[in-house]
């Protein structure tokens, strides 16, 4: 390995930020007054000082190489003054201070083969997880799911077709959840529904069964001798399918190719508009991967969002529209299978049982 | 490089449609970097056995180190050498992802320099992610991340396994008006104060900050951080009457879309003026997302200090909990490190392995939890006081005193 010339520092933390904010920023730092989302994907922030900056947002499959940064940064450099920002959904903002630069970039990001959108009552960027792409314990793949559903979700991204309110829509390929979706409009979750096959011919070789016995939170996993070698065996019944095992030893094996698949989940919010914020409740346990674009899926969600488009008052979330009219007739309206699956038997369930006979009949 | 262009029938059906394709991304690297080649190669063999081909690393990272980098390598090594480790670097973003360009292609040059080209802008606790790396790259590419430059800023890694793990933050006061504190100063201030906790893991498990400007919270703080800190204000909503009614001359119906809607029904509409009931706002922001141009949030302005959301694994999953109703959030942010530390030395005790704090305090009970950190019980902390009279009085209440 050739030796690197530079010297390593360590715990210098992020930059600091003030250094990648445009001029126009530093100036009206604190000091906006209001906002107006002017398109799809265009708005103006306006500063007490009567200065305005206009923000173009743009889609991104999340996973990009160097080349598109490079192209991103060439567009900045042309039409912002060399600054550029990503939001907390993986969407590009271009960042201008002269209006007339709008509808130029538009185009020269359109050419590149990227959205313009996202704003207001639209759907967002979808947050995702790894997936197939880099993830051990993915259930599913997460960016062709994605990709598969935003082809189809597109009108709402780019305003060819209005919401009554935001839409939030996420993806994490199993129940770690590092998309942390359960609080999402609409939260597509990989799913293993097997306990780990162990192998226990490589076990002894590749784990420590006392790191393995520990990893397992609901104490499904113990000590056992399996042909005479040391293993471990596990409680099937009581596996909840999280993976951690198979993280701390790949002989035990949590993916199965025919028994993973996706589920789908609604109702949920982060903000505090209106309503508190909300998890987001069962609507299809399980559909089978059927990559390479999941059209079971694909089909699931857009069957969800259209429902919504058309019943839900203006301002009203998926969740406070459902609150409104009640779950039977979400489950009415969508065509979706009720099921046993459905109703919650983990800690607290019985907190999710209808105590009352005041019921639309 | 010259790269042998591999056949992925499955993977091409994913460049088609008008959202941007991540395949493309993969293949614009794969023409000239042998490892991006091969994540085509393992990808599309994924595609065809419907599973992954990753396994979890053991022990990687940078000297001194215990988080900021994951551990990846692929089960089919022979196949797919220039994946056989695949490991991942968490990057630490600066606030609020603002960059310039020429942080931006310093990035990108370093990256193409040490790995596979491919990247994440950015991971889901907010790093940069860049994917894909030989144990053999991760010292020299940190090196070269976080050398001292004249002419450039440098890099750190961010955090994974259990310890603090890298804030992140909304737009804040760089670019939206509903910013109540500086969410920007927060997140860096608190990531750089608590750097030790950053990089070496020695808690039970993971703990997240997302630090958001007001209850909006367009980082999900609520949802997604151990500690979630969401701006709020004390004093009235301050009201322009003028645009108030030019939004409702302008087609918004102040009845229906405002005032019904508010969830304390603490506002009036006659027409004309439009009436609000301070006293009873709990400060949602539904009418002023509506109306952002004629009302707008009071000026006496702070935090809420929300404790304990996670994700599913273990306990189930958690929103954060009222912990502090209102706390000002000016810089050196000494309150919330004197409480996040109170936090930390007792979930660091007492916490089991794998342990978020949400669940901790489920565990010992919100009440011995408070008494521990020095907190007073409020009734802000509780949607109700307790239904079930099984109490555990403590000794206080001893006989003679009755």
């Amino acid at each position: 390995m050739a030796e690197t010339e530079f010297q390593r520092r360590t715990d210098i933390g992020p930059p600091h930020y003030e250094q990648f904010l445009p001029p126009v920023i530093k100036k009206n730092y604190g000091k906006w007054d209001y906002h107006e989302i002017l398109e799809a994907g265009v708005m103006v922030h306006v500063a007490e000082s009567g200065d305005k900056l206009w923000s173009v947002r743009v889609g991104t499959p999340r996973l990009m190489g160097i080349t598109t940064i490079r192209e991103f940064a060439d567009l900045a450099d042309k039409y912002c003054d060399g600054y550029v920002r990503w939001t907390s959904r993986n969407n590009v903002e271009f960042l201008l201070t002269d209006s007339s630069k709008i509808e130029p970039l538009k185009k020269d990001v359109q050419a590149l083969g990227f959205p313009v959108g996202g704003l207001g009552n639209r759907i967002s960027n979808i947050v995702h997880t790894q997936g197939w792409v880099h993830c051990h314990s993915s259930a599913s793949d997460a960016s062709g799911v994605v990709k598969a559903v935003m082809d189809k979700l597109y009108p709402y991204f780019v305003g060819e077709k209005d919401l009554p309110a935001k839409m939030r829509v996420a993806y994490a390929c199993c129940l770690n959840m590092c998309g942390a979706v359960h609080c999402s409009d609409i939260a597509i979750l990989g799913v293993h529904t097997k306990a780990p096959v162990v192998n226990h011919n490589d076990l002894p070789k590749m784990c420590e069964i006392p790191t393995l016995v520990a990893s397992c939170p609901t104490g499904a996993i113990r000590p056992a001798t399996v042909d005479g070698k040391p293993s471990v065996e596990i409680e099937e019944a009581q596996c909840m399918y999280c993976g951690n095992c198979y993280t701390v030893c790949p002989a035990c094996t949590i993916n199965n190719a025919k028994t993973d698949g996706v589920s789908i989940w609604v109702g949920g919010k982060v903000s505090d508009a209106r309503s508190t914020p909300k998890f987001s409740k069962l609507v299809v346990p399980f559909l089978p991967n059927t990559p390479p674009r999941w059209p079971e899926v694909v089909d699931a969600v857009v069957k969800i969002v259209e429902v919504y488009a058309a019943n839900a008052r203006k301002h009203e979330r998926m969740g406070e529209w459902i609150d409104r009219v009640g779950w039977p007739k979400f489950f009415e309206l969508t065509g979706f299978e009720f099921t046993k699956y459905h109703i919650d038997d983990f800690k607290h369930a019985g907190e999710t049982f209808l105590r009352t006979a005041a019921l639309r009949q | 490089m010259t790269v042998t262009k591999r056949k992925t029938p499955l993977l091409d059906e994913l460049e088609k449609g008008p959202w941007p394709s991540f395949v493309k991304e993969i293949k614009k690297e794969a023409a000239h970097n042998a490892m991006a080649n091969d994540v085509l190669g393992i990808l599309e063999r994924s595609y065809e056995d419907h599973i992954s081909h990753w396994k979890h690393g053991g022990l990687v990272g940078v000297m001194g180190y215990g988080g900021g980098v994951i551990g990846r390598y692929c089960d089919l090594p022979d196949e797919f050498p220039n994946v056989k480790e695949f490991h991942t670097y968490r990057i630490n973003q600066p606030s609020a992802w603002f960059y310039t360009t020429k942080v931006l292609r310093h990035l990108c040059d370093i990256w193409e320099k040490h790995g596979s080209g491919l990247t994440n802008f950015h991971g889901s606790t907010g790093d940069i992610v860049f994917l894909g790396s030989s144990t053999e790259a991760l010292e020299p590419c940190f090196a070269e991340l976080s050398a001292e430059r004249e002419d450039m800023p440098s890099f750190d890694l961010g955090g994974s396994g259990s310890n603090m793990r890298t804030p992140s933050c909304c737009v804040g006061p760089a670019r939206c008006e509903w910013a109540m504190y500086d969410t920007l100063e927060a997140c860096y201030d608190i990531t750089q104060t608590f750097q030790d906790e950053l990089h070496r893991p020695f808690f039970p498990y993971k703990y997240k900050f997302k630090f958001a400007g007001c209850p909006n919270d367009c980082v999900a703080s609520i949802a997604r951080s151990d500690c979630s800190v969401i701006g709020t204000w004390k004093d009235d909503i301050r009201v322009d009457a003028a645009k108030v009614k030019e939004y409702a001359a302008n087609g918004v119906d102040i009845q229906t879309e405002i005032v019904d809607l508010c969830p304390t029904s603490c506002m009036a509409w006659d027409g004309n003026t439009l009436d609000i009931d301070n006293s009873n706002c709990v400060r949602c922001m539904h009418c002023i997302n509506v109306m952002p141009k004629a009302l707008k949030p009071g000026l006496e302005r702070g935090a809420v200090i929300l404790i304990g959301a996670k994700a599913p694994i273990i306990g189930g999953a958690l929103l954060s909990s009222v912990f502090v109703p209102f706390l000002e959030m000016e810089p050196p942010f000494d309150d919330l490190k004197e409480l996040t530390e109170a936090i930390w030395d007792l979930w660091g005790e007492h916490g089991k392995n794998r342990e978020r704090v949400g669940e901790f305090i489920q565990r010992v009970g919100l009440g011995n939890f408070l008494d521990e950190i020095g907190l007073e019980p409020i009734p802000q902390m509780v949607m109700h006081p307790r239904t079930n009279p099984y109490i555990f009085f403590e000794d206080e209440l001893e006989e003679d005193e009755a």
